[in-house]
């Protein structure tokens, strides 16, 4: 019990280190680690596939996709563009107020207040893979079509313009 | 493993909520605040993933797995998310030498 | 021949829609074939219809043909029919319309061989022919409105000929403007019956309306309102202005429209509904007094006018009211009869007086004219037969038709019979000047006109002779009993005035006072013919020039219309136009545009404003988005 509140307290930190983190190679680090902590949550949720895939998929290759961009346009702390502190007050401003809207709306809902019942089984490849290629067939098969489209739209729009070029 | 079921079978759903909301908010406000495009996209996945999460307790909670299944196309969705998002910034960065969002100012009247 | 009854005003608009396509690149005597042969053929086809009516009575039938040509439209429980009626009345009417119709184009073809309109002008002739043949032959109100219509558009059309003389222009406007507050009355008339009989055919509406009694109130108002549209199609008191503007027109258009076709369809129409009109006794006093009105007043202008078409245009008029005067005691059979004549006769002056206008090089003032008898004798000679035919000197046609009215005028009032008589003489008189000043005497116009002074070719004196035989003859057809006359019209349209006889007792008038009136009148309009003779030949009066100190005030009253011109002008036109200046300077512009204008600047200044929003800061708008995703979210809180 104690371990998800620790993690939770870790995620958190994290995720506000991520923000406000000036040097935006450290910002993708912390946000790596507050994944992590994800990934123990989800673990502590008994989906282990889920776990899996989030640390692979988002951790691996998501957040390397993110720090290989930074690299290559070779952004660091000095040419980091920052907000006025006005702008950032608001800002937080702002989400303080979200946040309290949530907290308010979850009260007036009266969400339930009951344990989380952990389900051993349903976590495994075994089981969401039935649900997925039976319930979810062609949301699954859409969703392929959905990645293939992006790939070739980013390969599309990241590729060299050798017209431009001579031109200019 | 039967360990940690036990850990956690004493989280109220309510934690849950109120966890997730702090990570959203937290994205949420590193929208508001940042200027780097690359720290934004960053922000919107930490948003998304306490989405994830939050489907994911729901899923626990309900026995239902279908709610994971959502986590899992969110997920694929969140990558190609970003992989066109970074070839945007890419070809952005390319024409204004920048990932200044104040330099995206051409979306107006 | 009555299959071929549909035909009949399909030709025209064939030769209309022929002509008019190709007015621009074919010769034009091409298109005098086209625009005579139309004409002619639907001239033969109304001889052969007219010829099996007139079986039809001989047989003792009612010579009446309905024939339904298609349904044009289905209002609930109202079925609309394009039918064609062919009875007596129609029938007449037929041979009269394609009968001079077809004179008169034979005529425009030499009088308007140098204009360059030509094909225009035979496309709007055609068309109007279809339109009157429509009007006439019309089985229900709607088609016979339809005709109505159209006819008042061609009149428009053919007046404004030369619209480029703005004068002109406005003078078609003004008859248009005229017509317009006619048919508002037949419209609304429409309404009435179809509200009151459930339908608009004649078959149904008349049996209906015999069913009433007499004065009653329904009648009233339609008849009342089918009479305000009569007004203004024939020219009557208060309607009656626009027929002697109408005269910017070429003279043919004169003589085929405002003489023997389209100011006729009111008193058609009044024969036509004659039941509703006898049954309502009101409406048949209003029409005989403004008849003899019209008359009256119309024959005292024309005495003065100096413009030969003009004293034509007002002479029109009141022949016009004699007819209206025939209809109001209820003499239908001799307002038809005088239609009858009176299109043969007033299309002969008004085609002699084309020519007249065509020899002397467009020159309408007469005083400038004087002596033609030498140099176009045909004119001179068919001009005046139609003279004593118009003037009611026995035994020229318009004496028999104008006896006749005048006749039961008398039965009905005294009173009437005396103004009708005064119009008569005054009738004469202006007839026998007009045709003393232009054709005695000597001639007063310049040396170039009279160098120029020709006989018309032979198309323009054919239909001027043809004309004449018919004025002369006219008469024959409904000689009088007293005369010992076969009053063979009368029995041939009886069965459209069959209704009427059945609930008016028959008209009586001893046959000595019958010979007293037609001596008086006789006798009058050979007195004013001598002494118009007096007057301008032998002592060689000539009007005096425009504002002359000389002229008496009776003499200057009715040498400016009795100024009803400018009285409409104070009454109407002027309070109108203030009023409209009024509306478009306060409600238009200060209010109405000012509204549409604000809101429209409304939008346009808060659109300026907000628009300052997209400033293309997209972190601004990503912090918006979050303010309005907190609403959303409060929104629905507080909705729960």
């Amino acid at each position: 019990m104690t371990i998800f509140y620790f993690v939770a307290f870790l995620s958190i930190f994290f995720a506000l280190m991520t923000i406000f983190t000036k040097n935006p190679v450290h910002s993708v680090l912390y946000l790596v680690i507050t994944f992590f902590t994800f990934t123990v949550h989800y673990i502590l949720l008994n989906a282990q596939f889920l776990a899996v895939v989030n640390f692979i998929v988002y951790m691996g290759a998501i957040m390397v996709l993110f720090l290989f961009v930074l690299m290559l346009l070779n952004l660091n702390k000095d040419t980091e563009p920052m907000k006025s502190h006005l702008v950032k007050f608001m800002g937080v401003i702002a989400g303080m107020c979200l946040l309290v809207t949530f907290l308010g709306a979850f009260r007036v809902l009266e969400t339930n207040n009951e344990f989380v019942q952990g389900h051993a089984d349903i976590g495994l490849v075994k089981n969401l893979g039935k649900v997925l290629f039976k319930d979810f067939l062609l949301p699954f098969e859409l969703s392929s079509i959905l990645l293939l489209t992006a790939m070739v739209g980013a390969v599309l729009l990241a590729k060299k313009e050798t017209r431009t070029n001579q031109n200019g | 493993m039967g360990n940690l079921l036990e850990n956690m079978q004493g989280i109220p759903l309510n934690h849950y909520l109120i966890f997730c909301s702090i990570i959203f908010v937290i994205g949420v406000i590193g929208v508001l605040i940042r200027r780097n495009v690359i720290i934004i996209m960053m922000s919107i996945e930490l948003m998304l993933n306490s989405v994830n999460l939050l489907l994911a307790a729901f899923s626990a909670y309900l026995g239902d797995p279908s709610g994971q299944v959502f986590v899992f196309f969110i997920m694929a969705l969140a990558a190609a998310e970003v992989a066109v998002g970074l070839a945007i910034i890419i070809m952005v960065y390319r024409n204004t030498k920048s990932v200044d969002i104040e330099s995206l100012n051409k979306l107006r009247w | 021949m009555k299959e071929f009854i549909w035909m009949l005003p399909l030709i025209p608009l064939l030769g209309f829609l022929m002509i008019g396509l190709v007015r621009k690149s074919s010769p034009k005597p091409l298109i005098s074939i086209i625009g005579c042969g139309t004409i002619l053929i639907s001239f033969l086809l109304s001889c052969g219809i007219f010829k099996e009516v007139y079986d039809a009575r001989l047989a003792g039938g009612e010579g009446i043909i309905y024939q339904e040509v298609f349904n044009w439209f289905t209002v609930g429980s109202f079925n609309f029919n394009i039918s064609f009626l062919v009875d007596p009345l129609s029938s007449i009417m037929l041979l009269i319309i394609t009968g001079v119709g077809f004179l008169i184009h034979l005529y425009s073809v030499g009088y308007m061989a140098h204009d360059g309109g030509f094909g225009k002008y035979f496309s709007y002739l055609n068309l109007f022919i279809f339109f009157m043949l429509i009007l006439v032959l019309g089985s229900n109100y709607l088609v016979m409105f339809i005709g109505w219509e159209g006819v008042g558009l061609c009149s428009y059309l053919l007046i404004g000929f030369w619209f480029k003389n703005s004068n002109y222009a406005k003078a078609a406007k003004k008859a248009f403007v005229m017509n317009r507050i006619g048919d508002l009355g037949f419209l609304i008339a429409m309404f009435f019956i179809l509200v009151n009989f459930g339908s608009l055919e004649f078959q149904e509406v008349f049996p209906a309306a015999g069913q009433l009694a007499m004065g009653d109130s329904t009648l009233l108002v339609i008849t009342l309102l089918l009479f305000v549209a009569a007004t203004g199609k024939s020219a009557q008191i208060p309607l009656f202005t626009w027929l002697p503007d109408a005269m910017a027109g070429p003279t043919p258009v004169s003589a085929l429209i405002h003489a023997a076709t389209m100011v006729t369809a009111g008193i058609y129409m009044i024969a036509r509904s004659n039941i509703m009109f006898t049954l309502s006794p009101v409406t048949m006093q209003l029409i005989a007094i403004i008849g003899v009105a019209t008359a009256l007043i119309a024959a005292f202008i024309a005495i003065t006018q100096n413009d030969i078409k003009k004293v034509l245009a007002y002479s029109t008029v009141s022949q016009l009211g004699y007819m209206f005067l025939g209809l109001g005691v209820g003499a239908f059979t001799g307002a038809f009869f005088h239609v009858l004549t009176h299109a043969f006769f007033k299309a002969l002056l008004f085609l002699g007086a084309g020519s007249v206008i065509h020899a002397m090089s467009d020159e309408q003032d007469m005083r400038s004219m004087g002596g033609l008898k030498k140099y176009l004798p045909i004119t001179y000679i068919t001009m005046l037969i139609g003279t004593i035919a118009i003037a009611g000197i026995p035994p020229f046609s318009g004496f028999f038709s104008k006896d006749e009215i005048l006749a039961h005028a008398f039965v009905a009032s005294p009173l009437f019979w005396g103004l009708g008589f005064l119009g008569a003489l005054c009738t004469a008189f202006y007839m026998f000047r007009l045709l003393y000043l232009t054709f005695f005497g000597s001639f007063r116009g310049t040396e170039n006109q009279k160098h120029h002074l020709h006989e018309s070719p032979v198309q323009m004196t054919i239909p001027l002779i043809v004309l004449a035989v018919l004025s002369v003859l006219g008469g024959v057809i409904n000689l009088p009993e007293a005369l010992h006359g076969g009053t063979w019209l009368a029995d041939f349209l009886s069965p459209v005035f069959a209704q009427t006889n059945a609930v008016v007792e028959p008209f009586h008038l001893s046959h000595s006072t019958e010979y007293i009136l037609m001596g008086a009148s006789a006798l009058g309009a050979i007195i004013m013919a001598l002494f118009a003779y007096n007057k301008y030949v032998k002592k060689s009066e000539i009007p005096e020039a425009d504002g002359s100190s000389e002229q008496s005030g009776l003499y200057k009253l009715s040498y400016h219309k009795l100024y009803i011109d400018q009285i409409y002008d104070t009454l109407f036109v002027r309070p109108l136009n203030g009023l409209s200046k009024f509306l478009h300077t306060y409600v238009e512009k200060l209010g109405i545009d000012r509204l549409v204008n604000g809101i429209g600047d409304l939008f346009v200044s808060s659109g300026k404003g907000i628009r300052q929003l997209q400033s293309g800061n997209v972190g601004f708008y990503i912090f918006m988005m979050v303010v309005g995703v907190i609403a959303f979210m409060l929104y629905g809180l507080f909705t729960i």
